[in-house]
């Protein structure tokens, strides 16, 4: 683990989560991690591990070189002779959800996939987002919600072991947004990917992470690990959101909403 | 009342009034000595030499001759478009090669070549065709080389990220996403294969449309000229139709913009 990581925790971890998360190899490990465009450095000195079926968001303000990061992770962006370690299998899902209008919704899903029963596991990643039923749509006919779980799908049908989320909820309405939180976590408990998600969203990044990484200036500020179970968080979560608004810089306006959003993910996900 | 009502409502979305009533004054002109068949021939004239020359045989002959012209003057122009706009679009030095050389060819105008292919090709068939090839090279070319070019970058992205590799990057996503364009290209070389057609038939020819014209012109028998600008149009018409059913069939997955 990263040590630093463990010396922002709040809570007390319980011990055989840390022992086995420790056990593992990391599947993303970068040291010095540093990346320009021309004389624009986006990101400088960054070291970052994730652990297998970790779950970390990435915050930060625009321009913090948060979706730099990932898109490097995705293996996007040329690392050229950086010491960076990705795992092979990835998947990103995109803040748009970058269907190919001209295949049919489960031919989206099946893009890219060489073996097995093409159509099947299509199929049953599409049961899997609650669109069993939107098999041969085309996705221009789909509401942003749909598509992004087609979206959802076609990343987890490759059983990725590291699931990028680029700010993928961000165009949805609040309601939705809610629905899709339930969803992602419901589907990294199944399948365990290790998960990054980008986000700028703080109550988003706190009702969903094992871990937050707090990214300005294309350095780690701060990371925080929530130990508390999803779903009881509401008293962990004021404290660490006026944290965190601090460490973005923002001012601090306590208000209850984000201890509502975060009641409504109670129950289910623990 | 109903059935008053219903010719109202008929009447009120008759698009095709006009047009028949602009025959009939056409008929009354000709039949009343105010257009002389020399200057144009009776619609009720032109429609039985109509029936007379497709009676006849004669209209068909040459007009398959005509269209043999046409269909293989475009297999060949829009092939070689397709191939160069492949090659262009697909590859930085395939563009550095290729596109400069067709962005000078564009600006001449077709019809400009007929000197130059008659001196090359003679005057049978194959200056005629050459000509239609040529013209209906560009418009696929030029459509089908700025929707490669124009594939959203994003979806290109997320289909690498997937691990798609070159081929299958091509395969999926940039031929797909260029296809809409090919299509308007294809339109545009149809249209102007038939222009090109109309001058081309009349080097020399002793079969097609163009010969039926111009022998017409020779004999002033303008209700063959006005059949065989007829036949012009409905092959227009019909090569629109071609291609609005082909892309209705490829691109079922745009939501129709005019809804039914």
């Amino acid at each position: 683990m990263d040590a630093r990581s463990t010396g922002y925790s709040r809570v007390a971890p319980p011990q055989f989560q840390t022992a086995q998360l420790q056990k593992a190899q990391p599947v993303v490990r970068l040291r010095d991690f540093t990346r320009r465009f021309g004389d624009n450095t986006i990101i400088s000195g960054l070291d970052l591990d994730i652990a297998p079926g970790e779950f970390v968001t990435l915050l930060g303000r625009s321009g913090s070189g948060k979706t730099t990061l990932l898109r490097t992770l995705a293996g996007l962006d040329p690392t050229l002779g950086q010491d960076v370690t990705v795992p092979a299998s990835r998947a990103v899902v995109f803040q748009d959800a970058r269907l190919l209008p001209w295949k049919k919704v489960w031919r989206n899903v099946a893009l890219g996939l060489r073996d097995g029963d093409v159509r099947a596991r299509a199929e049953g990643a599409l049961r899997e987002v609650g669109l069993g039923h939107r098999l041969d749509a085309w996705p221009l006919t789909l509401s942003g919600g749909e598509a992004q779980r087609v979206a959802l799908a076609r990343a987890l049908v490759r059983e990725p072991s590291l699931l990028l989320l680029d700010e993928p909820f961000a165009a949805l309405d609040a309601l939705t947004r809610l629905r899709m939180h339930e969803l992602v976590l419901s589907l990294w408990t199944r399948h365990r990917p290790a998960v990054m998600m980008v986000t700028h969203d703080v109550d988003e990044a706190i009702a969903l992470a094992d871990r937050i990484v707090l990214l300005d200036e294309g350095r780690i500020v701060t990371q925080e690990r929530i130990e508390a179970p999803r779903g009881e968080r509401s008293h962990v979560a004021r404290g660490l959101r006026s944290r965190l608004l601090s460490a973005l810089g923002g001012h601090v306006a306590e208000s209850p909403s984000p201890a509502e959003i975060i009641a409504l993910h109670a129950g289910g996900f623990a | 009342m109903a059935i008053l009502h219903r010719i109202t409502a008929l009447l009120g979305s008759a698009r095709w009034l006009s047009p028949l009533l602009f025959l009939f004054a056409w008929e009354a002109g000709s039949r009343s000595g105010l257009i002389p068949e020399r200057t144009l021939a009776a619609p009720s004239k032109v429609l039985s030499t109509l029936l007379g020359m497709a009676v006849s045989g004669e209209l068909v002959d040459n007009l398959w001759v005509s269209f043999l012209r046409i269909a293989i003057g475009l297999a060949i122009g829009v092939t070689i478009g397709v191939a160069l706009a492949l090659v262009a679009g697909l590859s930085r030095q395939g563009e550095v090669a290729v596109d400069p050389l067709m962005q000078i060819n564009r600006t001449i105008p077709t019809l400009a070549l007929t000197p130059l292919f008659i001196v090359w090709f003679g005057i049978g068939e194959t200056p005629k065709i050459a000509l239609i090839a040529f013209a209906s090279i560009f418009p696929v070319y030029l459509n089908l080389y700025s929707g490669i070019r124009g594939v959203d970058l994003r979806l290109l992205e997320g289909a690498r990220s997937f691990g798609l590799s070159r081929a299958e990057q091509i395969f999926h996503v940039i031929l797909p996403g260029a296809l809409p364009s090919l299509l308007v290209g294809l339109r545009y070389s149809l249209s102007v294969s038939i222009l090109v057609l109309v001058v081309a038939e009349q080097i020399n020819a002793s079969a097609g449309l163009g010969y039926l014209i111009n022998n017409a012109r020779d004999f002033m028998r303008t209700d063959i000229i006005v059949v065989c600008l007829m036949i012009y149009a409905v092959l227009g018409l019909a090569a629109d139709a071609l291609v609005r059913a082909v892309e209705s069939r490829a691109l079922v997955w745009r939501p129709s913009i005019v809804s039914q």
